[in-house]
Order: C-alpha cells, then structure tokens, then sequence
C-alpha cells in the first residue's frame, strides 16, 4: 500500500530496518533496568500521600538507623530548583516545606535490597497540615484559592494573549460565525519501558556517571550538575536503549535527580527503576484542556477570523508549562490562510502531578477543536470537508501573520490523495446507518528554530571519524528512543558519502564522547540533526575527493565517489577504491575527525512579539487523513474500522521508518480519540496502571493506509521534514467528525468513550421526547 | 552488607531454560521475571508494568506463553522455560526474529521479546494463523509505538517462512 506511493528516484529508495533492530528482536538490547547492577542498591522514593500541604515532620533517624540501608536524602540535600525555562524552574527533586500534589517526591532511601528499602520507607515520619487542593482549572482559578506558587497569583502560570490581523473585521465579513467549547482529557505518554535511572559516584575521582532514560542528556547533565552543586566535567550521561518516549523523558524528571543523590550519598552506584504506577504519577504529558473557539466564515467555506480560549490545567510545577499554552495558539498558524486570528491562552497551577511535552506538544487540542468546528460550520453552510480545507490552504513558501516561515507545503496533495484513497467522494453521504466517515488535517514542527535552552550555538553538531579500519563513525549526542533516529543519520551520511550502509557506525547520546545535542523533542532530529551530518559528510568527502584527486593526477571537481570508488568522470579509465583512498589519506591526516553543524538562521526563529519563538520552525509537515467508524447506538461503542493518511515529511529518507512513524502517531491519535484519559480521585491518580489507562490493543487496532507527499523542502536533509508527530492531532478531530456523520451527534468531550457518546444519544433522545411533547400539547 | 536473615527459605529450582537443566535457590515468593532477570541474567524478558497488564514479560513454559511477571519461578520445576534469548541459534534469527526486524515491527524493542514470544506461541500451535487469530493471541501484548500495524504484518511474513539460512 506505501511503498508504491512513494514517488522514488532511480533506483528505488530502501526501506532500511533499524541499524539497532537485531539487537532489539534477539532480546540483547540493553534498557536501563537491564544493565549490569549487580553491586548496586536499590532505590525508594516515599512519596507524598496528600496533594497540598505544608511538611510539619520529616524524620529519618529510623529509617536511616535500619541495617541495610545506605543512604537517605530529602528536600535537605538539595535546595536547588529544576526545570526547563531558567524563567520557571520551581521544582525541587524532592519536596522542601510544601508539598503540592499526591505522590511528589518527599525523602528516598538507597538500601542493600529492595525489601530492605521498602521498609525503611515505612520507617520515615512525615507529617503534614494539609492545605486545600485543586483538582480543576477553575477551583484553582477561584479568587479565595490557595496559591501553590507565591509569585503566580490567581494560580496563573502564564497568560497568553495574541491577536493577529483584525479580528472584527473578520467576524463582520463571515456569512456564518458559530462559537463552541470542547473540553479534551489529560492523556499519558505511557511509554511500555517504566522510568529507570542507574547512577555511580566515584569519591574518589569526584565523578558522577548516570544512565537514564532521558531523551535529552545534555540537559539532564546540567540539571544534575546544578542540583547536586558539581562542576559539569565531572559528570557523564549516557542514554542507553531506551523504551519510548513520546515527549515522558524529554524535561529532567525528579526521579533521576534523586538518584544521583542518593548515589553521592551513598558513595556508590544506585538503581532506580519506578513501578508503573510512579511512572504514570511522574507525568509531564498532554494536560486537561478547555476549549472555546469562535470561528467566522464566508458561503464559499473561506475561513474570515478565528478566536480561541485555552485553558491548560497544567499541575503542580512549571515544567514545558510556558511552551505547551504558546504552542496552543502559535500552531493555529500555519496550516490555512486565516486573515484573523486572536489568542488567550491560560495555564493553570493545580494539585496534580506536572504536565509536560507529549507528542504534537500544545498543537494536539486546539487542532481537535479547530477541525471539529471547521466540519460543523461545513455542514451549516452545505459543503463538503474536502472543499472547506481546499478553500483556505497557504501557498508556499509564505510567512505567517505570526511570523512562521513556510517553506514547503503539501497539504493540498495530502488531501488528494486520501480523498481518492478513501473513496470519499462515493462514499460521503451514502453510509449505511451508524457507520460515518470523517476527515481532519493537521501539521507540525520540524523542531523549535528557537531552542529551548537557548545559548547562540548551532543547533546540532555532528562528528564524524574515518579511521584505519575504513569504517565511518558518526558522534551524535542526538537520542535514539525507538523513532530510529541512529538509523536515519547512519543513511544520511552513507548516501551523502555514497558508500554503504554497513560502513556507518552511529554512536548516540554519550555527554563524555558525543557532541551535545538539545536532544530528541519536537521532532528536530532527521531536520536538525540529519542536516549536520550531510554537513559533516560532504566535508569528509570533499577531503577524500582531494586525496583521490591527486592520486588519479585529476581536478578534484572532476572526481566523485560512486559506490564506494572514487573515479574520474564516468569512470571507466581510472578508479581508486574506497579503502586505499582512505589509506592514502590517512597518511596526510592521521585519524579523520570531521564536524558538521545546523544552524536555524535568525529569520526562521519567529516574531518579535512575545513568546514569538515558539512555533517557529524551519519545516511544516503537513498531513491529512479520513477515519471510517462503526457506532453501536446501543452500547455508545465506537469502533474504527479504517484510517487513510496522507503526511508530508518532504521526503521520506527512509520509508519504512516513516510509514512506522506515521501509523503510531496515527494510533497514538486514535487512543486519546477514543478511550485514553487520566482520572484523579482527590488527587489520586485512578488510571495508573496499564489496564485503568486505556489504551488501544491490538484488538481495537485498525488498519491504517500511509501515503508519503515528498514535497522536498528547500532547507530539509536531502528534502526531509518530520514525520513522527505531524499526523497525530488530525485523528482525533476526524473520529469525531465521523461520529458526527455516523449518527448525527457532535461530541464536545474527548475521548469518546462509550458513556460519553451514551449520554450524548440519550439526551438528545429525550430533547426529541420533549420537542414532541411539547408540539403535541400545543 | 548484612547478613541474610536466618528465616531465609530458599528451596531449589530446578529447571530445563532455554534447552539447558539448571538449578538455582530461590524463594518461593520469586517471581519467574526476577529469577530469569535477576539471577539468570536474561534480561532480554521485561517488566512493563505492575503485573500481569502489559505482556513484555512474556515468555514460554512448555511451549505455552504466560506472563512471567504473576508467575512464580518455583511453579516451574522441572518444566521448559523458553526466553527470548532462545530463538536465535548459532547466529541465526528466527523466522519472527527477522520479519520484526525486516517489517519494523520493533520501534522501541521493549514489548518486542514478549510480542515475538507470543506470536512464537501462536505459530507453533498454528502455523497459519488468520489476522485474527493473530490479534487474538496478541491482545495481551501492548505496543506504543507501532500502532500495530507493522507487527501484524511481521507476524504474517513470519508465516511459513523457513528458519534464515
């Protein structure tokens, strides 16, 4: 179904499998939990059993008098915050003073065994006066509320407020202005791999070494250099096979500080390795979000003016907080032409563990809103969804009123091509009875051309050794976490090189060998990192062409490297293989060590306005897809039965690697859309297992037909954009656009799980009862 | 370190695993994951949840996938225990091994071994499972990366397919 939609070159693109998969399907791969710990303690964090309350009594003299335990640390050892913003890091690894959601970290014990730890868990005293909780956006709003945070009145982290082009204007030049709310659940990233930290400190050298599951090493090394008060070169961090990510590991999390400290405590080498149910507590995903959007448009489906609310129920602490409310409303941007367009954004403290970055990060919900409205509005005025988003695409390349550059943009192909794929147009409108089709678009960045932690460095480094062996191996600090990441670079230098695959080897994500790297969060990899080593690959093969050029007496601008031989025009009289090249130059340089670097230049780095960075990016990816469902009146049960998708990644560098990425934000999608939720009882988190949390299985898995647009984005590596993240927030919209279709019912809540369609049939069975009662009185 | 209290109960486990008879003290508390994870070293089996929910752990005794993870190590006396680390033979992927990895039906890799072992199960009883039938024996098997696509279409080109020669 995908292979053939990809329009390849001559001869056809691979479709190469993970450069780590053998290792990863023989069961050898190594996570974290699997290293070698056999002279390690075991980690324990007690954790806070109230959501909101000042610490009376924290006593560990038991715990720490019980045989077998190593070390004990609380808020005591560490009076340093973390976070992400410098602007607003307000967490401590472990709670001092104040405690503000169920679970928080409060103390934790290295111990000889885990039964050891565990009871001197239940040894520690802790008091605590509890305060009054919060558990939505409005108690915590309500002007007599506690404050978690003394310096965020009203329980406002941060406001946002953006208008763009003129917004009355618009209202008063639409045929048809409809105003709506929506409300989407928290979700979780619900990574398979628990969260697990491995930390050695040598006292002897003063060293910290920690393997984790960090997506982002190099910040993890600066957090813990900051809160452990040691100088950065004394520490190392190494990513070792890590079991996803989604965005759970992309901010420095509690747990791994913590292990750091109890190791230094303890003079050795701790692990950490969470159950599922402190994995889920750690959080940092999709936060609870309400929604009210107000969209104008003319007769003819040409959008006039757009106003959005968000209000993002975000927890305790800051974290990604700031990005994720700027994201709601700067990726409004950037998929259609909206002459206007005004932002409000909150975000809210609550007493429940901190949101965070999760897959299509801030984009997801007001996408979800936007498309649902868009498909209400379509059926109002008689137009079919196709036609609505046809009538109001960008032409790139273009800037946007918010000042985002787009410099490709496929997304009319991406219609086209699931349009045709679905039968759409045979299909709409002649469905049988409870089963619909819906359809929805979505977009995403190729990473932030703005860094979070932003220093004036470029935005990757890639180093590349050649060496006697021949084989070229590629320095990335760049995190592989399952997208493939290693294997996108291993290709891109192999086919910039033009040598084989198996030459490459890439080593990832090691802060004392690799070149620092911001790391594996919005989707900046492949664009990124990918464009750094083609850098770092043509320097090397202008240096190799150089030798080969004086050994075959040639211009080096006459020879080029062909399937690993170096050879002058055609290349049919002289040719020089790729070893004894390497051979001849080595006797000039020694070992090879070549760099390459990306750097996002200024004018792709957003608008002046404040919180302006984000959102911009060097490439959109675009992507468009069709949902077909199966809706049983009698139980509310929404079943898919099929999804087409079209992305826009640009160009597909590996296309297997795209299709996989691209089926699981699709499904990721789908599991918010349809079953996914977070639920806090008093702050206690009811979902916390992989049964509460409900994702879908394999038996509600359906089918889902990729399609790959290659628009070859002018700035991309060999034209590539993301593909991991962009698809995902089109799903849900589009599943509740095919309920709609289905049975007539526009759902305002997500996920649609079957009591929320049941209530929905049902009041609207008794708004007929009524509606008739009334006529027959009357 | 302190000493093991004098309570310790340890009896002896002895057991045919991946092929080879050996026997280990163990308590009769240990689960069958810890055992193969902890005192095995194979670590190839993983633990993706607070047991029994997710199937990473999955393994095969007597030929049968169970979750090692509510399964207690003593209750495998004397029976064949299979991990992942048994498939392979002499450099050679199995015929499951080679489509998750040819089909990319490992992103991540960390649910891999309990899916591979799983569908092992299922081919070994049935060789020429329907779709289906192969969700069916993998609903207790969760995946968050591929949407499950790519492993239904791993299992599928496992099928009938000869051992890598």
């Amino acid at each position: 179904m995908t292979a053939d939609a990809v329009i390849g070159r001559k001869p056809p693109r691979r479709r190469v499998p993970l450069i780590d998969g053998i290792e990863k399907v023989i069961g050898r791969a190594r996570y974290t939990a699997d290293l070698d710990h056999a002279d390690a303690l075991v980690g324990r964090i007690l954790r806070s059993p109230v959501s909101h309350g000042d610490i009376l009594t924290l006593d560990v003299s038991r715990a720490r008098a019980l045989e077998g335990v190593v070390a004990v640390v609380t808020g005591d050892d560490c009076d340093h915050t973390f976070g992400v913003l410098p602007i607003a890091m307000n967490e401590y690894p472990l709670a001092r003073g104040r405690v503000r959601y169920r679970g928080e970290p409060v103390a934790a014990i290295a111990a000889v065994d885990a039964e050891t730890a565990e009871r001197a868990l239940g040894l520690i005293e802790l008091k605590i006066r509890e305060l009054q909780a919060y558990y939505t956006s409005d108690a915590a709003r309500a002007e007599d509320a506690v404050l978690l945070h003394d310096n965020k009145p009203g329980n406002v982290e941060r406001e946002v407020h953006h208008q763009f082009g003129d917004i009355d204007l618009g209202f008063a030049a639409a045929d048809l202005v409809r105003e709506e709310t929506f409300c989407c659940a928290e979700v979780n990233h619900a990574q398979i791999e628990p969260h697990a930290s491995l930390a050695e400190f040598d006292p002897l050298a003063g060293r910290l070494t920690v393997q984790t599951v960090s997506q982002v090493g190099y910040y993890l090394h600066l957090m813990l250099a900051r809160c452990l008060d040691m100088e950065p070169s004394q520490i190392r961090v190494i990513k070792p096979f890590i079991g996803g990510g989604f965005g759970a590991r992309v901010e420095t999390l509690n747990f791994e500080i913590v292990t750091a400290l109890l190791a230094r405590a303890a003079a050795g080498k701790v692990l950490m390795v969470l159950s599922r149910e402190e994995t889920f507590i750690t959080h940092r995903a999709r936060p609870h979000t309400d929604i009210r959007l107000k969209l104008g448009m003319n007769k003819k489906g040409r959008l006039t003016a757009c106003e959005l609310q968000v209000v993002q129920r975000g927890g305790a602490y800051a974290g990604y907080g700031i990005i994720t409310i700027l994201y709601a409303g700067s990726l409004l941007h950037g998929i259609y032409d909206i002459p206007a367009v005004k932002y409000d954004g909150y975000r809210i403290y609550a007493n429940l563990p901190p949101c965070g970055a999760m897959r299509g990060h801030g984009s997801v919900d007001t996408r979800h809103a936007f498309e649902c409205l868009v498909d209400r509005m379509a059926r109002e005025l008689e137009l079919d969804p196709f036609v609505v988003r046809r009538a109001n695409l960008l032409a790139s390349p273009t800037r946007t009123m918010n000042d985002l550059m787009i410099n490709s943009y496929g997304l009319a192909e991406c219609l086209d091509r699931v349009e045709l794929a679905s039968k759409w147009k045979e299909r709409i409108g002649r469905m049988p009875p409870g089963k619909g089709l819906g359809m929805a678009c979505s977009h995403y960045v190729s990473g932030a051309a703005k860094p979070i932690h932003f220093t004036g460095e470029p935005h990757a480094v890639v180093n590349l050794k050649l060496d006697f062996d021949g084989g070229v191996t590629a320095l990335t600090g760049a995190a592989d976490i399952g997208q493939g990441s290693s294997t996108m670079l291993a290709i891109a230098v192999a086919e910039t090189l033009d040598i084989s695959l198996e030459r490459v080897r890439v080593i990832s994500a090691d802060t004392a060998i690799t070149p620092k790297d911001n790391g594996a969060y919005s989707s900046r990899i492949t664009f990124m990192v990918g464009n750094a080593a083609i850098d770092a690959a043509r320097k090397l093969k202008a240096l190799l062409v150089a030798t080969a050029a004086r050994k075959l007496e040639a211009r080096p601008e006459d020879v080029d490297c062909v399937n690993e031989t170096f050879c002058v025009g055609s290349g049919n009289q002289s040719a020089l293989p790729f070893a004894d090249v390497v051979a001849a130059a080595l006797i000039d340089e020694g070992a090879i060590s070549i760099k390459g670097t990306f750097t996002c230049p200024p004018e792709s780095q957003g608008g002046k306005h404040r919180g302006g960075a984000v959102g911009a990016t060097m490439g959109f990816s675009y992507a468009a897809q069709v949902v077909e469902v199966d809706v049983d009146e009698t139980t509310g049960q929404v079943k898919v039965e099929k999804v087409w998708v079209a992305l826009d990644c640009g160009h597909a560098i590996n296309p297997l690697a795209v299709e996989g990425q691209i089926q699981g934000s699709v499904w990721m999608g789908m599991g918010q859309a349809l079953s996914e939720e977070t639920r806090y009882l008093d702050g206690l988190p009811a979902h916390a297992s992989m049964l509460e949390y409900r994702m879908p299985t394999i038996m509600d898995s359906p089918p889902i037909e990729t399609h790959i647009v290659e628009t070859h984005d002018p700035y991309g590596p060999l034209g590539a954009k993301e593909a991991s993240e962009g698809a995902l927030a089109g799903f849900p919209p589009a599943l509740i656009n095919a309920v709609a279709n289905a049975i007539g019912i526009d759902l305002k809540e997500l996920p649609a799980t079957p009591d929320r369609v049941m209530d929905a049939l049902i009041q609207r069975r008794r708004q007929a009862r009524l509606a008739h009662t009334l006529k027959a009185a009357s | 370190m302190h000493a093991p209290g004098p309570e310790s109960k340890k009896r002896l486990l002895r057991l045919r695993l991946n092929g080879r008879w050996r026997e280990d003290a163990v308590l009769e508390t240990d689960l069958l994951v810890d055992y193969l994870r902890e005192v095995a070293r194979l670590t190839g089996t993983k633990t993706g949840c607070d047991g029994g929910e997710c199937g990473a752990c999955t393994v095969l005794v007597d030929g049968e996938a169970v979750p090692s993870c509510i399964t207690l190590a003593v209750r495998c006396g004397g029976r064949s225990v299979e991990t992942i680390e048994s498939l392979a033979t002499q450099g050679r992927l199995s015929r499951l091994q080679r489509a998750f990895h040819e089909k990319l039906g490992a992103q991540c890799g960390f649910c891999t071994p309990g899916m591979i072992m799983a569908a092992e199960a299922l081919l070994r009883r049935n060789p020429a499972p329907a779709e289906d039938e192969i969700r069916a024996a993998l609903s207790g098997n969760l995946c968050r990366c591929t949407g499950y696509v790519k492993i239904i279409e791993s299992v599928q080109a496992a099928m009938g397919a000869a051992h890598d020669r």
